[in-house]
Parts: C-alpha cells; structure tokens; sequence
C-alpha cells in the first residue's frame, strides 16, 4: 500500500487541503469559493507563482508535497476574479518563466502569452464570442499620410453589416485598434453588439502607434491625427453622423491617456470617451512615482487636471482593483463629475490586461452609444 | 373585419408561408416594410420564402419625399416627434418609481390584507399612469392629424391616392417588422389604420405590436436600465384586447414568474401574447380561430398556450 503524500508539517497556507484531490487533478489551479490552488507536476528545486496583483508579492513560493514532484499554492481570490499569471521553474540554478502546463486558458498580448485564473463566479461574456446568427462587418485597411504625424499610417475601418450609404453612421476610433481586434475580440464584440441592437451600426477606425509611448503620452501631432486627419478622411469615404455625441474616441493604457488628451486638445470632436485602465500618472506636488517614460504623461495630467475643461459629454471609464493605477483612475471620477461631465465608472476584480478591457466593452459601448434595442423587433 | 394573421419573427425561420396556406390566403400580395427603413422594399428573401412577388408601398421613401417636398409638414412632424420623445421621458420618470413600488410589493411575503391591497394599488397606480400617458399621446396626435392630414395637404393627398390604388390591387398585405416606431408614424402618417381595415393583413414581429391597440416596449435585460416596459403607443386598433411580444423568448425573463406576473396584471384584460420563430394566431372576422406555438403571460406569472381558457 502506497502512503498518501503529505504536506509539509510547516505548511501554513496549504493546510487542509485535499491532498488526493490535488494530487489527482489534471486541470489547475482547482477554483473554489474562497480562492484558487495551483498545482505544478514536474522535477524542480522551487516553483514560484508569478501574477500581477496590486497588493500582492509578484512571486508566491509554492510548496512541494513530501518527497514527490508535486508541488501547490494556495491563494485566496474573492469571487468573479480573473488573474494572469505564469509559473517560475527553478531548476539546477537557471530560472524559466512558463506557461502553466496544467492550465488551458491563457490569454495573449503583444507581449506574448500568460495562464489565466478564473476565480469563482467568473465566466466569459457570451457576447465576446463568435455569434453565427451575428452578421458580420468588414474590415479594410486604408493608408492614410498624417501631415500632423509627418508620415503614413495604417488604419483599420470596420464597416457593419447592412452597410447603406443612405444612413448616417456614429464613428468610434480606437488607439490600438488591432490589438483590440487581436486580444479582445472587438470585431465578434462589434458585431454581437450590433446584431444584438445593444449599440448601432457603427464604423470604427483602427489605429495602431508605431511608437505609442511616446505618441499616446500627450503629443499634439498624435491629437490631431486622431481628432482632425482621421475623421475628415473617413467623412470623405463614409456618411457619418456629424454630431459629437455620435463620435467616440477610446484607448486602454496609454491609449487611454491619448484619447483623453485627444479630446482635451480639440474640444468639441468628441462627445464620447472610453478610458480603459487609463496611465493617468499625476502628482499633486513633486514628482510622480513611476518610470521616466511616465513624465509627459504627468506634465499632461497634472495641466488637465487643473483646468480639465469639458473634453465630452460622457465618458466610460474602468480599472481593474488588481492594477497599480486604481487610485490614478479613481482620482479622475470626481474631478470629471464635477466638470458636468456623465461618468460611468467600473471597477473589476481583474488586472492590466486586454480580457479585462474585452470583458467591460458590452457596458462602455452600449453606455455611450445606445442602440435600438427596444424599438426594433425584426 | 378581414382575417388578421399574426406572426413571430421570419428571419430565421420562415413561415409565412405555411400561414397563408393554413388560413386560405392568396393572391397579389402588398408589403410594407417601412421598419426596414434604408432596406426598405429589399424583398428578396421574402419573395423567395413565399415563391412570387410582392410589390411594397414605400411608405419610408414615401414619407422622406413627402417631407421634402412640403417642409412645413416636416417641422410639424419633427415637433411632433420631440412633443412624443419629451412626453416618453417624463412617463418613464414616473413609472420608474411606480415599478419600483410594485416590484417591492410584490417581492414581499407579508401575507397581510394591508400588504395585499397595497400590491393590489401599486399595479393600478400603474395601470392608470399607463393610461394617462396613452391618453397624452394621443391628444398629440390629435392635434397633429387635424392640421396635418391628408385631407389639409396636398402631397399626402397625392401619395395617399396611390396607395389607395396599389391596395386595390393586392388580395392581403404583409406589414414586416423591424422599427417599431418608424413603421408606426408611417402608417399613421397615411392614415393607413382605415384603409387596412377592410382587407386581409398578416404582420409580423414590430407589424404585429403596430396593428395591436397599443404598442408596448420591453426587454426584462438590457444591457443598462432597469428593463422597465413602457407603453410606447396607440397602435392601428386592428386587433383589440392584445398586447405581442415579439422575441419573447430572448427579451422576457419567462422564468421569473414576479414579472410576469406584473406584466399580465398590468395590462389585462389584454392578453400579452408572445411572438417567436414559428408562432402564428389568427383572427377571422375578429375571433382568434387557430394559433400554434405562441404563449400568453397568466396573472399567476406562468405562461400557458395561447387559445386556452384563463
């Protein structure tokens, strides 16, 4: 008879776990109410959870259970959570960060690719996938020369379904607009959306910086080419609505710093603003604390937040509680509200990451766009 | 009165067909697809579901023409239209609160005769701010219609001869569904209510809650708001005592028998009846005489088929 293996008498976190059920599973980590076990099978002298929690040390030891290969982590996660993470493999003094082999999900970026915890309660919107009753958009691509940028461009129109010239049409630009596509699913997000009558047919500029550090961190040039070049040259092309309210700007990140210093530059061009986990670096005295490639977008911050104007009417604005820039984005609500600006502010259980941004777009976009739900019955 | 076919949605699953054979329709057919709006008198798959051709009346391009040609008329209706728009918003502030009333009364397990009745005065307060908003609008379009008819301007006149002339000429005509609200000012901008009133009509999805007596908004899960169904308008009158509710199956929380229940009470004696893939109810010389796959929201907040005693 074979002894069950046994955790370590020391163990604190890992205490009563079920053993045999870690011990036997082929999926992790093992997801109850209360939080989340990892589980890594493998020779290796230590494991080490590497995830991006605010709050949380980046690297978590796991535990190896008795003598064997077995090795578990314990993390409590409130419920609805969803976490990113990849395994550290410490083996014969060399370090491999991993991919968790026990783990399907996982989700991309323009960095590469992590594991993804779903804590308990989570599930992926319906609406984020491919719908086969959605009809779906096009997507081209058109070159554009930005005089304000002083050379080409690469821009992604999205055109919905039923496209007629007859109709005008609201227009949504978007900063790392192919990286919405790549990461987040925006072109199934539109169509779904559309098909849904949750938003309206809408077309969508898709631009991606070259250098968006630099471009989104409150340039002038970058302002005007989203604000001024891009609509003027689609306006040529498409039959848009000429309203503000019909015109939409939004960005992640960084984009999420340009959008708003878009319509900050050049009030008036957009009635609408999503601002997704938004860099919004800022000091009220000295200087901010974060990394020399944030000071333009503290100089930028700081100006908008002592005469902030009215950028738009209404803007979207969220931030995972597991991002270091919770306390960034949740100093702008106030300010925004009591500039006469409709704010829409969402926190989540979730990180600076594309699945987050995918997951609040149903909200952001059906918010600023509403679309004909209740009146159209087909 | 002709015979009035009623349908659920035919995108998806067609049966329009079917329903015209059950019920012995046939003959030229005129379509109004006025809630297509851009895609107005696009009938390709409709005329290849039904095997021939259908001739649409155009009311949407009609009435953009018209509006063209006569731009006084075109202030009036814009008037008009923000009149309804502003009138909607101050119902949906009052009934927000009258909802939110109702729905804690209900919600509530004091089995007392005090609680009873007061759920039982919540669901009128309801009933009659519905009643008074309906009341509202039509005064509104009163006043619009005696100004603004076809017997005061010419290019409705114009226009409505034609109509009249294309409707001699077809046996029933087909109202297809889509914006409810643009379908509906364009027939009452028409004056179509009384011209169909003497010929056979089938109407499906936003035709069907158009023909109705009133046309009632829903969807129990929107992406934002509360899901208050709302009372939008006074329908054509074709068929009284109905309130359709197209899409039922994916806009209604079926399940939730507190709001369903609410939504029967409200609005009986009507009977709300759902309009899925497949449903159909017909209405010969008035009675409902057959009717397949389609529900009817009970005041105990089940469903039960419809045709079936209360």
């Amino acid at each position: 008879m074979t002894e069950r293996p046994r955790l370590a008498a020391s163990s604190a976190t890992t205490a009563g776990l079920d053993i045999e059920a870690v011990a036997t599973t082929r999926r992790s980590p093992i997801v109850d109410p209360g939080g989340l076990t990892f589980v890594y099978r493998g020779d290796a002298d230590a494991v080490n959870l590497r995830l991006w929690i605010h709050g949380l040390p980046a690297s978590q030891p796991f535990e190896r259970v008795g003598e064997t290969d077995l090795w578990v982590l314990r993390v409590e996660l409130p419920g609805n959570s969803r976490v990113e993470y990849k395994l550290e493999v410490v083996r014969d003094g060399r370090e491999e960060w991993i991919i968790d082999p026990l783990n399907p999900l996982q989700a991309a970026d323009p960095f590469g690719a992590n594991s993804v915890a779903q804590g308990h309660g989570y599930a992926r919107p319906e609406w984020t996938l491919r719908d086969e009753h959605a009809r779906p958009g096009t997507l081209d691509e058109l070159t554009v020369h930005s005089a304000a940028l002083g050379d080409e461009r690469h821009v992604g129109v999205y055109v919905p379904a039923r496209f007629r010239r007859t109709r005008h049409y609201p227009l949504l630009i978007v900063h790392d607009g192919f990286d919405y596509l790549r990461y987040a699913d925006l072109r199934f997000v539109l169509d779904n959306l559309i098909h849904r009558l949750e938003i309206p047919p809408l077309i969508a500029a898709l631009t991606q910086s070259p250098d968006r550090l630099e471009e989104y961190a409150g340039h002038d040039g970058h302002a005007r080419f989203v604000a001024r070049e891009i609509p003027e040259l689609l306006q040529h092309s498409f039959p848009l609505h000429p309203s503000p309210a019909a015109r939409g700007l939004m960005g992640a990140s960084f984009g999420a710093v340009a959008s708003l210093h878009a319509a900050w530059r050049h009030p008036g061009a957009f009635g609408r603003l999503v601002l997704q986990s938004g860099s919004f670096a800022f000091s009220d005295i000295g200087h901010h604390r974060r990394s020399a490639t944030f000071d333009p977008v503290a100089r930028f911050v700081n100006e908008f937040r002592t005469r902030p104007g009215r950028p738009a009417e209404r803007m979207y604005l969220s931030c995972g509680i597991y991002e270091s820039l919770i306390y960034e984005n949740r100093s702008l609500v106030p300010l925004l509200r009591h500039h006469g600006i409709e704010v829409r502010y969402e926190e989540v259980r979730d990180g600076h990451n594309w699945e987050n941004w995918r997951d609040r777009l149903q909200s952001a976009l059906t918010w600023l766009f509403p679309g004909p739900l209740w009146m159209i019955y087909e | 009165m002709s015979d009035v076919l009623v349908l659920g949605p035919q995108f998806r699953a067609p049966n329009l067909r079917d329903a015209l054979r059950q019920a012995g329709l046939d003959g030229p057919i005129a379509t109004i697809t006025a809630g297509w709006q851009e895609r107005e008198g696009e009938l390709g798959a409709l005329e290849e579901h039904l095997g021939g051709h259908a001739r649409d009346l155009r009311l949407y391009a009609r009435a953009e023409a018209a509006f063209t040609q006569d731009p006084d008329l075109h202030d009036a209706y814009r008037r008009r239209q923000n009149d309804l728009r502003s009138l909607q918003e101050l119902y949906r502030v009052r009934l927000s609160h009258a909802k939110a009333a109702a729905r804690e009364l209900i919600a509530s397990d004091d089995p007392s005769e005090l609680t009873r009745q007061a759920r039982r005065s919540a669901i009128a307060a309801i009933r009659r701010l519905d009643a008074e908003h309906l009341r509202a609008i039509e005064r509104i379009h009163a006043a619009f219609d005696a100004e603004w008819s076809a017997q005061r301007r010419p290019v409705l006149a114009r226009q409505l001869e034609e109509l009249q002339h294309l409707l001699e000429q077809a046996n029933l005509v087909c109202i297809a569904g889509g914006h409810v609200a643009v379908l509906l000012n364009r027939l009452r901008l028409f004056g179509l209510g009384r011209l169909l009133r003497a010929r056979p009509v089938v109407a499906w999805s936003a035709g069907a809650m158009a023909i109705a007596e009133r046309v009632v908004l829903f969807h129990d899960h929107p992406p934002q708001g509360a899901g208050d169904a709302e009372v939008f308008e006074a329908g054509l009158g074709l068929l009284r005592g109905t309130v359709f509710l197209p899409h039922a199956t994916t806009r209604l929380a079926l399940g939730d028998r507190r709001r369903i229940a609410l939504f029967a009470r409200r609005f009986s004696p009507a009977e709300c009846l759902t309009l899925d893939d497949g449903s159909r109810l017909h209405w010969h010389r008035g009675r409902l005489q057959d009717c397949s796959s389609t529900l009817r929201l009970t005041r105990s907040g089940k469903t039960a088929a419809a045709g079936t005693s209360r």
